[in-house]
């Protein structure tokens, strides 16, 4: 499995991505500066982390979005390269009109940081094969901007693709129908506000984030 | 000439921020506010060929995000 981390000025989980990918893949990712406007050939994954781009400027994830990078990164994901984005990626992703939507400030305000049950809705995508359906799971959050919100007619479209892949087992920031994380159409784009990455070895205290980067590896590694 | 974009939340979209403003300023014994809202302002200094498409655009691809946010333009002519 090939893969890239997408760096932004102000990116702060990069590393810890980067290990985790290289820990299931057993390949080192390619890190990639975001003034880059190319990426690396024979990607299977890009993965845009989370941390605080361009310190949250304007909205969070708007800046990034339009880091020339990213038009590399739209280009290969309509191609059908798997594009991860967890917590400021999740929010680049959704800027970059990749992922329909938007994360709001916090409904509490305050910025959330601890370890959250969720609900593994959708097994059948690339980025939860390893998981069942209905799994309960858990993982760390912390953000400032987790809020999912879309319009009714978009949540509802969501849910009735099978798009909601992740949800809250209670509520954490507010997030419509506790929302976590969604796909996009064609199933290769997948943003969460949750740290997988954070969740891969004993020493973390949590495992369940490993079960992800495993089935993005078993589904990719595999070529048809 | 300066431009102003107002971006402001849509109506529906709840505002943690104008939220915890309102409680404030009760704490603080002001009384009677039924609502708060929060938003931005932008300000804009811009060459006078800048049209209002152009302040559109720029709107509707960066400053708003038109998911949960409207925007609103206000020319301050004869503003230095």
């Amino acid at each position: 499995m090939n893969s890239a981390v997408i760096v932004f000025p102000g990116s702060n989980c990069d590393r810890d991505l980067a290990e985790a990918l290289a820990l299931v893949s057993g390949r080192a990712p390619a890190m990639v500066w975001h003034k880059e406007s190319s990426l690396p050939g024979n990607l299977d994954l890009i993965a845009v982390p989370g941390g605080f781009s361009y310190g949250d400027y304007l909205r969070s994830g708007a800046m990034a979005a339009l880091s020339p990078v990213m038009a590399a990164v739209r280009q290969a994901a309509a191609r059908g390269v798997m594009v991860l984005g967890i917590c400021n990626g999740f929010q680049v992703l959704t800027e970059a009109r990749l992922l329909p939507g938007a994360l709001m400030r916090n409904a509490g305000i305050s910025f959330v940081c601890r370890d959250v049950a969720l609900r593994v809705e959708n097994s059948q995508s690339a980025f939860t094969a390893r998981y069942d359906a209905g799994e309960e799971i858990v993982l760390p959050v912390a953000h400032h901007d987790g809020n999912y919100q879309a319009d009714a007619a978009t949540l509802d479209r969501l849910e009735g693709e099978g798009r909601v892949a992740l949800r809250y087992a209670d509520a954490v920031n507010g997030s419509a129908r506790n929302i976590a994380g969604i796909l996009n159409e064609a199933g290769n784009v997948l943003g969460m506000m949750p740290h997988p990455e954070r969740a891969v070895e004993a020493a973390h205290g949590l495992t369940d984030g490993r079960r992800l980067f495993e089935g993005l590896l078993e589904t990719i590694g595999q070529p048809a | 000439m300066k431009i102003r974009v107002y971006v402001t939340l849509k109506a529906g979209v709840l505002d943690p921020q104008g939220k915890a403003i309102h409680h404030a300023l009760e704490g603080l014994g002001f009384a009677g506010l039924r609502d708060v809202r929060a938003g931005k302002l932008i300000e804009l200094d811009a060459e006078d060929g800048v049209d209002d498409g152009q302040v559109e655009e720029m709107c509707r691809r960066l400053l708003a995000n038109t998911v949960i946010e409207n925007y609103r333009i206000e020319r301050m002519e004869g503003a230095a």
